[in-house]
């Protein structure tokens, strides 16, 4: 996450840009995004017959061509602007206007690490794919990857890569194992039939995915060496911040539970457990689980919440000081905000994932409610119903709240007292 | 006491109570089987099951043609219902069989005129002669038949004709009695534990079907 | 039973696969699926049939075989599920590979003769254990198995790579531009209305599906989006080769690229066995008993579009048109009513075949059969006589069929059968005859 701290804290409300005006200047002006302090709202606008540039504030980047074609605009944790840029016929990564000197036949899976300040993509150049991380491409590429991934540090990138070729419907030689997964484009040794999801170490000298060794037969792979343990099925491994071992939900006998380094940790089973998360103390476990078909929940250290959800359950998040777990619960068409077990009130026509304050002590969430976009905190909706909102930041200390919102086409930024929305 | 009599008195005493205990007790474990089954293994299928799907599939299937296919195969639905009704009512209603509930228990109910009953009689013995012949000649039926099919024929059909044979008392009196009570004993006994179990799981898996295409499918299955 | 056909078809994912077999494998696999994934279903249907024969003529490879009894959903069993039971499961290599060409080309797995068995028992969900257990034995068909691959790898049915698919998309918005100028495909929008979903043959060989779409969606005014990772493609051969770790694994990734985007609902193009599958099948794989975000498909849409007057008509279709009904989205989801609306909507003249609605006869391709492939395609052309029959026998010039395999198998039997007719998705007609902006 970004440092907030430097941010304008002071209670009350900037207009940040009219993107209503801005329509005037442009053929068409796609969705705005904000950036993370709220000054900055920016949108890919259309210039003229394909012709492409992002406006930030109102002003277009100073670019000496335009873009032929331009997506998937978004903000770095740390407040940079970005977005992938086709120019000259090729592609790359535009940052506040600059280009990365890389040119590529496409790029895309923008990714950035938790501060913000290392950005990677996904490559293909001529037939071959890689990754490229702040401007810097692997030293080779591989004729497929997917799943790419970066370590929340940015140290490190990684996907899933082909690394045997095999021609149409060879079946038979697919089964042999043909995909390895590759840390900064090295591969792993061993190859599998498949190779999915994976993790980086918090050291970064480790890698875990998830594999398939035969048509039938998962397990978790580290460092391309699989657990002796097999399963039904496995889902996406995550490494323990501490203790650095690996945790993946596996099934056995039709059932669901967790894995550490390929031992059954929970007692427990369930008709689904995924998207496990280990607290900022390392020190808890948790995970959404299905206590039975159509019935979900959160699981801390294998311990279901007795609340449960019937269509889903998304988000998980654990509060900064670890005490706290909350989710988003969907049934039927209404989704609802839960912590540690119990629901709020209100409920919504959509969430967004719970964000806990600093101490901890206080719950906020874009939500959708008729139509418009608001903050919740605590489960009470503030007054405000807007055009667009995005999810709300606490200040440093938990006392006031950053609401980045657009309202009749204005964007706004109002930094609003805790005890004024709760 | 005469060896008939004592056969006699086995047959329609102890062993009758023999058969219906291990009816009862058969379809009770038969049900309980399936139930703990789909607890055990498929639970999600109560998710599905519904009251108002169910009973609209069984009531398009338990009545004649109230679905496509018997309307379809018009001679085969009227066959087999005749049969299906016959097999049922034959052994509640049938005054001789009241006559002996009546004696044992004193208990009677309305019975079927004797009459009527011979012509049910003997349909049910013509359906199953049909049942027999398409399993003979209908190539997609003689395919899919298996030895047990023409046994469990033989089971269903061996009370209605010895009975009918005993009932005219022409000749062997005896021995056609002894044999009905005997292969209805067998029928009962048989229900459970053969494919004559469709009686007990006919409902479920129609109710199952009637839930899916209901609740989930939102289309008719009849 | 399971006895060689009289031409036998050479398949080297059943011929290399059989040979690869073993007996130990075999007995493994059958222990797992009988003892360990079935239940309370396989055994209830096995012991309930009667074998009655009803359900024979509601099979149209029964009837376009000369009533072959070997055909008939019950023969199908018998020849497959009924011999493993008879044997108590010891069947050998030869069987398997047999099996699987029954399960996987002999029947399309429509539902149909459960929908006309006096019990309800379901002879597709026993051909689907069969698929399964042969899936785990390692013997199904090439082709389907090919596709299978691809799903794991790419979670798409095509092989198409991350950034073919984005590349196509923003091709067709390029081109789609020319006729309509501020049009978008838009691209990971966060929060739209609904996210659109389609199968890997559209951006592969079908790109102008994705261009009517967006051009349909552009003049409603849609709030809309398409994602850019995986999870675009809602197909799934994997659920039909008995693949169910595959098959949820995709499933997982179409669920959560929806979740991502934070759409209230997933809007899904005309594909039948792909509704099957993030509907009804792949869901409960995972453990969600309804689509945790509501499916809508094409057939709803594009009624809700019409009925809301969001597309006008500028004048209806001219050529006389027939409606072939998709199993899987019309005894799958009983779209029937909602078809006839929108095909009554853009067309004038509408000859209904017979039978239709939930009565229809399978286009023979469903069920993952056409996914068999070339070393099956005779086999599976031939066994639609009965098709081929109810659409001549409407004289129609336009076969109108919201569902990708419904619409290459019917492509193959008006060629095979010289029928005078064509064959179009509804976004076809909506396409040509919708009131499209002065630009």
């Amino acid at each position: 996450m970004a440092d907030s701290a430097n941010w304008d804290w002071e209670i009350g409300d900037k207009l940040v840009s009219d993107i209503k005006e801005w329509k005037a200047s442009y053929n068409w002006v796609e969705e705005p995004y904000v950036s993370p302090d709220g000054e900055k709202v920016a949108a890919i606008v259309n210039t003229d017959e394909a012709e492409f540039n992002v406006c930030v504030n109102g002003k277009a980047w100073e670019i000496e061509e335009p873009f032929e074609k331009a997506w998937s605009l978004k903000f770095s944790p740390d407040g940079r602007l970005t977005a992938l840029v086709s120019a000259d016929m090729a592609w790359t990564v535009a940052v506040d206007g600059e280009l990365w000197e890389e040119a590529s036949d496409y790029v895309w899976d923008k990714q950035f690490s938790e501060d913000g300040k290392t950005i990677a993509v996904a490559a293909q150049q001529e037939g071959s794919y890689l990754m490229i991380k702040d401007d810097t491409p692997w030293e080779s590429g591989f004729s497929f990857i997917t799943c790419m991934t970066m370590s929340p540090d940015g140290k490190n990138t990684a996907a899933s890569a082909q690394a045997v070729a095999f021609g149409q419907a060879e079946v038979f030689k697919f089964q042999e194992g043909c995909f390895t997964a590759a840390a900064n484009g090295n591969a792993w040794g061993r190859n599998f039939v498949n190779v999915w999801n994976m993790a980086f170490s918090p050291d970064g000298t480790k890698l875990a995915a998830e594999v398939r060794l035969n048509l039938y037969d998962y397990t978790i792979a580290v460092n391309g060496k699989p657990w002796e343990q097999i399963f039904g099925c496995v889902w996406a491994p995550i490494f323990h911040s501490d203790k650095g071992t690996v945790i993946a939900p596996v099934r056995t006998a039709g059932a669901w539970t967790m894995a550490e380094d390929g031992n059954i940790i929970w007692d427990s089973k369930f008709a689904q457990v995924w998207h496990q998360k280990i607290s900022p103390d390392g020190k808890k476990l948790a995970a959404i689980v299905a206590k039975g078909f159509g019935s979900w929940t959160v699981a801390v250290d294998g311990k279901a919440w007795d609340i449960t959800f019937c269509d889903m359950v998304t988000d998980l998040t654990f509060s900064p000081d670890s005490s706290r777990v909350g989710c988003v619960g969907k049934e039927g068409d209404k989704y609802a905000i839960a912590i540690d077990g119990s629901e709020w009130d209100n409920s919504f026509d959509m969430a967004w994932g719970p964000v806990f304050s600093p101490d901890s002590k206080n719950v906020a969430a874009k939500v959708e409610k008729d139509g418009k976009y608001t903050i919740a905190v605590n489960g009470k909706l503030w007054q405000r119903m807007c055009e667009q909102a995005w999810e709300p930041v606490f200040s440093p200390d938990g006392s006031k709240i950053l609401c980045r919102t657009v309202e009749d086409g204005v964007c706004y930024r109002r930094v609003v007292s805790i005890n004024e929305m709760i | 006491m005469s060896n008939f009599d004592m056969l006699y008195n086995f047959i329609s005493g102890p062993l009758f109570i023999v058969a219906v205990i291990v009816f009862i007790g058969g379809s009770i474990y038969k049900i309980h089987q399936l139930i703990s089954l789909v607890n055990q293994k498929e639970k999600f299928i109560w998710r599905y099951m519904s009251w108002k799907y169910s009973i609209r599939s069984i009531l398009h299937w338990i009545i004649p043609f109230a679905s496509t296919n018997w309307r379809k195969r018009s001679f085969m639905t009227i066959m087999t219902f005749i049969f299906h009704m016959g097999l049922v009512c034959m052994p509640f209603f049938l005054a001789a069989h009241v006559i002996l509930i009546n004696e044992a228990f004193g208990v009677s109910w309305w019975t079927i005129p004797d009459g009527t009953a011979d012509v049910i009689t003997v349909i049910v013995i013509i359906a199953c002669v049909f049942f027999l012949l398409r399993r003979l000649i209908l190539r997609d039926v003689r395919f899919i038949t298996t030895p047990s099919d023409y046994a469990l024929l033989t089971i269903a059909a061996a009370p209605f004709i010895t009975g009918f044979l005993a009932d005219q008392q022409c000749c062997y009196y005896r021995f056609w009695l002894i044999l009905h009570i005997l292969s209805g004993e067998i029928m009962l006994m048989a229900i459970p534990f053969t494919r004559l179990t469709h009686m007990l799981y006919a409902v479920f898996t129609r109710a199952y079907l009637g839930s899916e295409f209901g609740g989930v499918r939102h289309a008719r299955d009849w | 039973m399971a006895e060689p056909a009289k031409n036998r078809i050479i398949d080297e994912g059943l011929d290399t696969g059989k040979e690869r077999l073993t007996q130990e494998r075999i007995d493994k696999v059958i222990n797992q699926v009988l003892s360990g994934e079935t239940g309370a279903r396989l055994k209830a249907y096995m012991d309930t049939c009667v074998h009655c024969g009803l359900c024979s003529e509601t099979c149209p490879y029964y009837l376009s075989y000369g009533r072959d009894p070997k055909l008939s959903p019950a023969g199908k069993v018998r020849r497959t599920m009924g011999e493993i039971l008879k044997r108590k499961g010891k069947v050998d290599p030869d069987f398997i590979r047999q099996a699987s060409e029954v399960a996987s080309t002999e029947c399309n797995v429509c539902k149909r003769c459960a929908m006309y068995c006096p019990f309800g028992v379901d002879s597709a969900y026993i051909l689907l254990v069969i698929r399964r257990i042969c899936h785990l034995c390692g013997v199904t068909p090439l082709y389907i198995q090919d596709t299978a691959h691809s799903h794991s790898v790419t979670q798409n049915q095509m092989w198409v790579k991350e950034d073919e698919w984005i590349d196509t998309l923003q091709w067709q918005e390029e081109d789609a531009r020319e006729e309509l100028p501020d049009l978008r495909i838009p691209l990971d929008k966060e929060g739209a209305d609904f996210m659109y979903s389609v199968i890997g043959p559209e951006p592969k060989f079908l790109a102008g599906l994705l261009y009517q779409a967006a051009y349909i969606f552009n003049v409603a005014g849609c709030d809309w989006t398409m994602p850019s990772m995986p999870g675009w493609d809602n197909s799934d051969m994997a659920m039909f080769t008995g693949d169910n770790e595959i098959m949820g694994r995709n499933k997982k990734f179409h669920y959560e690229a929806a979740q991502k985007l934070k759409v209230k609902r997933i809007v899904m193009g005309e594909c039948g066995h792909a509704f099957r599958s993030v509907y009804d099948v792949g869901n409960r794989w995972l453990a969600w008993a309804n689509p945790p975000v509501p499916m809508v498909h094409a057939i709803d849409f594009y009624h809700e579009l019409l009925s809301t007057g969001k597309i006008k008509i500028k004048e209806k279709y001219k050529k006389s048109v027939t409606i072939h009904d998709p199993c899987n989205v019309i005894r799958g989801r009983g779209l029937h009513d909602k078809l006839r609306y929108v095909i009554h909507e853009l067309c004038e003249n509408v000859i209904e075949m017979h039978p239709n609605r939930e009565h229809n006869y399978c286009c023979n391709a469903g069920g993952g059969v056409i996914n068999c492939g070339p070393p099956f395609k005779n086999k599976r052309v031939m066994g639609n006589k009965v098709k081929a029959k109810q659409c001549a026998d409407t004289g129609a010039e336009i076969l109108i069929t919201p569902c990708h395999n419904c619409h290459s198998g019917m492509e193959d039997i008006v060629l095979y059968y010289k029928l005078d007719m064509h064959v179009k998705f509804i976004s076809d007609i909506m396409y040509e005859v919708m009131e499209k902006p002065e630009v």
